[in-house]
């Protein structure tokens, strides 16, 4: 998703392809806020633009086009509109986007959520959406009171009269301030004057998390709704050759069996009666070419497609020569697996299909790519379509899905059934059913010279695309390289003179799709174990040996710099602990992170203290970067001890929590999240946190046990003493 | 019919004995709060109290409730509720917040059965419970903070 931000703000407004009739709005703040006027209701009738609503009552509800998986947008960007706006942060309430043009995100032009950019892309455009609804404010109640505005400010929710000291709450000038026409371009605030902003603010969404109130997409009840399960193919890729119902139909509560694109579709009363509905189902499959998929003959066929240059995606001097000529070489193999999403929320979707509506409620982060296939799938309008954004149990970007399988399976049962049904997967369904961070294969060598000074450095990641083929393709493919399987090592930071990176494309037929952190998940372990392992061999100091590299990169330097001081490194540590760096810039932010851990005789990773540290440039919620430094890990460590998705016979092994298990409280370490004080540009921080720590894991297991990881998950066989 | 009392209320249900407690309470009582993870009793984001028990109600028969009594997070009684929701809240702990119900259904025995709980102890209780956004060290922090709550209120 890196990729997509850094060529989306070149190239994406040169294309319409993926707009679906929205292009980039910028700061479009236009005075009939059509979609936050159509969904009027409760206490905040009066639209001020897009983004605020105020009610009579006084509650500021700001509109928000960002999905919430966790990661807070439903409290960052209330707090950037409630800064500029002077908003009693009491009242202030949060209410997802519906579908339209003016909630397209303002770098990729159409509404999605992905790639750590829900703060940063609308840093500006919803900090004036409050500076100009704050400006209707006080020209309504100069309006009122015959005075101009400029006699006026604005304190809590309320505009107060300089010279009289009349007050006049927000509540009892919306409606007069909604008729009046936005202004373009408000004014933003001194951020020297931020009274919100900055400060460590609960979040808005706590208290419906805490008493069973939120409502995520499976909990979405709609009056008539019968349930379905769909039986899918158990090989990817593999074709419906016949089906025999009956069975299936003789149990008690199934309706109906019907056939959909992607498999067969058991109605019934409740999930109960659904599921053994579809145990009963008799299904011929034609598995085709992925039916003999096993991943021990993948690892050779990844290994034989690295002895081979791939795609350029970075020259820089001469490798071949270099490598020649260097005093040491060092040569290495990394293979890291599929990795699946495993939200805690499986997939889902309710959808109502009639004859002249479409009504859709999910947990979504691609509501324009899933708007538009339920048009295609129904044959109705765009406007004859609402999708309803619900809260997302998890999303690491499963829920960005190019292709709207999950959605369209639902349009599909509703419109085949005609009622409005909910598309419930088990956690089977969820863990086999694909879309996995691919599989990487990493061949990798480096040369230093006589003073241990890296002089040549040569990486080749074989890797699937998900990209080719999609419409994101014009977006993430450069010069034949798909960006996400590059990022983070093309990029490499360290000042090496000769440098080359290429790509061989892996044979696709396993879904694969970005999973929190994407193509920086791998890179960033192979690059970071495998500097730390020059440093070693060069007799530096793992963290100086680094530092030593980056006298180009500030940003870099400092958060290295900075980790290091926090976690006290170079001190003395508790017995059998090992302590290891790393630091990875993604998606516009710098982490580095120090982990200290130990490892028994039978070769059982502990993990003890994480210690984070971020540039994200300036902040808006302190608190909530630290929960994604926390989460970060948590997400991190998992994949790192235990993540892997394995295929069989064309079938994946793995089916629930027991074989792809989950770090739990009782292996978790303390983290503690620094935030290095930063006016530079402002980067994001779900996905950031996450590409250092399994590097920095594996550099302390080295430290400790001498022992060199280079394949994921880590092996208590491949550790013990 | 299976009879059961849920949340202090009465129910005659005409469903499928077999039909897992989770389903029950989502689908004819719409108390959502109880939530679906795993099916398998791996992940604890379906914790209820059975009698006063925890129990993963995704792999609970209907029958087994039978005659007994039932407590989601919709009904968890005020003197445990007040102290988890509270402490919940000034350690902002949820994230995406899916499994948090189940985070504060398996809390609430702990701290009933033991008014300050140890580390060790949160570990033995809590460790059934996944949280995939990691939300872990604040779910540890917020239930020191609970018991502490809770023992002030009395």
């Amino acid at each position: 998703m890196n990729a997509i931000i850094n060529l989306s703000r070149r190239n994406f407004l040169k294309t319409s392809a993926l707009a679906g009739g929205g292009l980039i709005l910028g700061v479009h703040l236009p005075g009939l806020a059509r979609a936050a006027e159509a969904s009027q209701q409760g206490a905040s009738p009066f639209p001020l633009n897009a983004f605020v609503r105020i009610g009579q009552d006084d509650t500021v509800t700001v509109i928000v086009n960002h999905s919430e998986m966790g990661q807070g947008p439903y409290t960052s960007i209330p707090m950037m509109v409630a800064e500029e706006l002077d908003a009693d942060w009491n009242k202030v309430r949060y209410e997802a986007a519906p579908v339209a043009p003016e909630y397209n995100h303002s770098v990729y032009g159409i509404q999605m959520t992905g790639g750590s950019t829900s703060t940063w892309s609308e840093w500006e455009r919803v900090r004036k959406a409050g500076a100009a609804a704050r400006q209707m404010l006080l020209a309504a109640a100069g309006e009122t009171w015959g005075v101009s505005a400029d006699t006026c400010r604005t304190e809590n929710n309320q505009v107060i009269h300089g010279g009289s000291g009349r007050k006049l709450s927000y509540g009892e000038l919306a409606e007069k301030a909604s008729l009046l026409t936005p202004p373009q371009n408000p004014p933003l605030k001194d951020p020297k004057k931020f009274k919100l902003v900055g400060k460590p603010t609960r979040r808005l969404d706590t208290p419906e998390k805490t008493n069973g109130k939120a409502i995520f997409g499976l909990d979405v009840n709609v009056p008539g709704m019968v349930v379905a399960m769909i039986a899918r193919p158990p090989v990817f890729g593999a074709k419906l050759k016949s089906f025999n119902a009956e069975k299936a139909k003789a149990i008690p509560g199934v309706q109906r069996v019907v056939e959909i694109e992607r498999g067969i579709a058991v109605v019934a009363d409740g999930f109960w009666p659904a599921k053994h509905g579809r145990e009963a189902l008799e299904i011929i499959w034609d598995e085709g070419p992925l039916a003999s998929l096993d991943s021990r003959t993948q690892r050779e066929q990844y290994a034989e497609l690295a002895r081979k240059p791939g795609t350029l995606a970075l020259k820089q001097g001469d490798v071949a020569t270099a490598l020649g000529g260097a005093a040491k070489r060092f040569e290495a193999i990394y293979d890291l697996p599929y990795l699946a999403h495993a939200t805690m929320e499986p997939m889902n979707c309710v959808a109502d299909v009639r004859a002249d509506s479409a009504e859709v409620w999910t947990g979504t982060q691609y509501q324009t790519g899933d708007r538009d296939a339920i048009v295609k799938d129904t044959g109705l309008k765009p406007e004859q379509v609402k999708l309803h954004t619900m809260l997302c149990g998890g999303g690491f970007g499963r829920r960005a899905v190019i292709d709207s399988h999950f959605v369209r399976e639902a349009v599909q049962v509703s419109k085949a059934i005609q009622k409005p049904v909910k598309v419930v997967w088990t956690r089977e369904d969820d863990m086999r059913g694909g879309y996995y961070r691919p599989r990487a294969f990493h061949s990798i060598s480096a040369g230093l010279d006589a003073d241990g000074k890296p002089v040549a450095w040569q990486h080749r990641i074989v890797c699937q695309s998900f990209i080719v083929g999609t419409p994101f393709e014009a977006f993430v493919i450069k010069d034949g390289v798909d960006e996400t399987t590059v990022e983070g090592a093309k990029d490499i930071p360290y000042e090496i003179p000769n440098l080359l990176v290429d790509w061989q494309m892996a044979p696709g037929g396993v879904p694969c799709l970005w999973l929190r952190s994407v193509g920086h998940s791998h890179n960033a372990f192979v690059v970071e174990t495998f500097i730390d392992e020059l440093a070693h061999a060069a007799g530096k100091d793992p963290f100086e040996f680094r530092r030593a590299l980056l006298a180009n990169h500030p940003r870099h330097k400092r958060v290295l710099e900075f980790a290091a001081e926090k976690a006290g490194w170079g001190k003395p540590l508790s017995t059998g602990r090992g302590r290891g760096i790393a630091m990875h810039e993604s998606f516009g932010s710098f982490f580095a992170h120090v982990i200290e851990a130990s490892v028994s005789k039978e070769g059982k990773v502990r993990v003890h203290r994480v210690v984070g540290a971020v540039d994200c440039g300036p902040v808006v919620n302190p608190d909530t970067i630290r929960a994604q430094i926390e989460g970060g890990a948590v997400f991190a460590l998992t994949a790192a001890l235990y993540g892997e998705i394995t295929f069989e016979q064309g079938r994946v092994k793995q089916r629930n929590f027991h074989d792809y298990p989950m770090l739990r409280m009782n292996e978790m370490p303390e983290v503690e999240g620094h935030i290095i004080p930063s006016e530079e540009r402002m980067g994001g921080v779900g996905e950031p946190g996450v590409p250092p720590i399994a590097p920095a894991l594996a550099n302390a297991i080295f430290a400790v046990t001498g022992k060199r990881v280079r394949q994921l998950p880590i092996r208590a066989e491949d550790l013990r003493a | 019919m299976t009879s059961l009392t849920v949340n202090r209320k009465k129910y005659e249900l005409d469903v499928d004995p077999t039909t897992p407690l989770l389903w029950v309470l989502r689908e004819k009582l719409q108390l959502t709060g109880t939530k679906f993870g795993c099916g398998m009793a791996l992940c604890g984001a379906c914790t209820v109290h059975l009698n006063g028990e925890a129990v993963r109600s995704c792999v609970t028969p209907l029958s087994r409730a039978a005659g007994k009594e039932v407590v989601t997070i919709e009904g968890l009684s005020p003197d445990l509720a007040r102290p988890l929701q509270q402490a919940w809240i000034t350690e902002d702990v949820p994230q995406c917040g899916y499994c948090q119900s189940g985070q504060i259904m398996a809390a609430a025995v702990l701290l009933r059965e033991n008014s300050n709980p140890s580390d060790t102890d949160i570990d033995e209780c809590m460790t059934g419970n996944i949280c995939r956004c990691g939300t872990y060290q604040r779910i540890r922090r917020a239930i020191h903070l609970a018991a502490k709550l809770k023992t002030e209120r009395k």
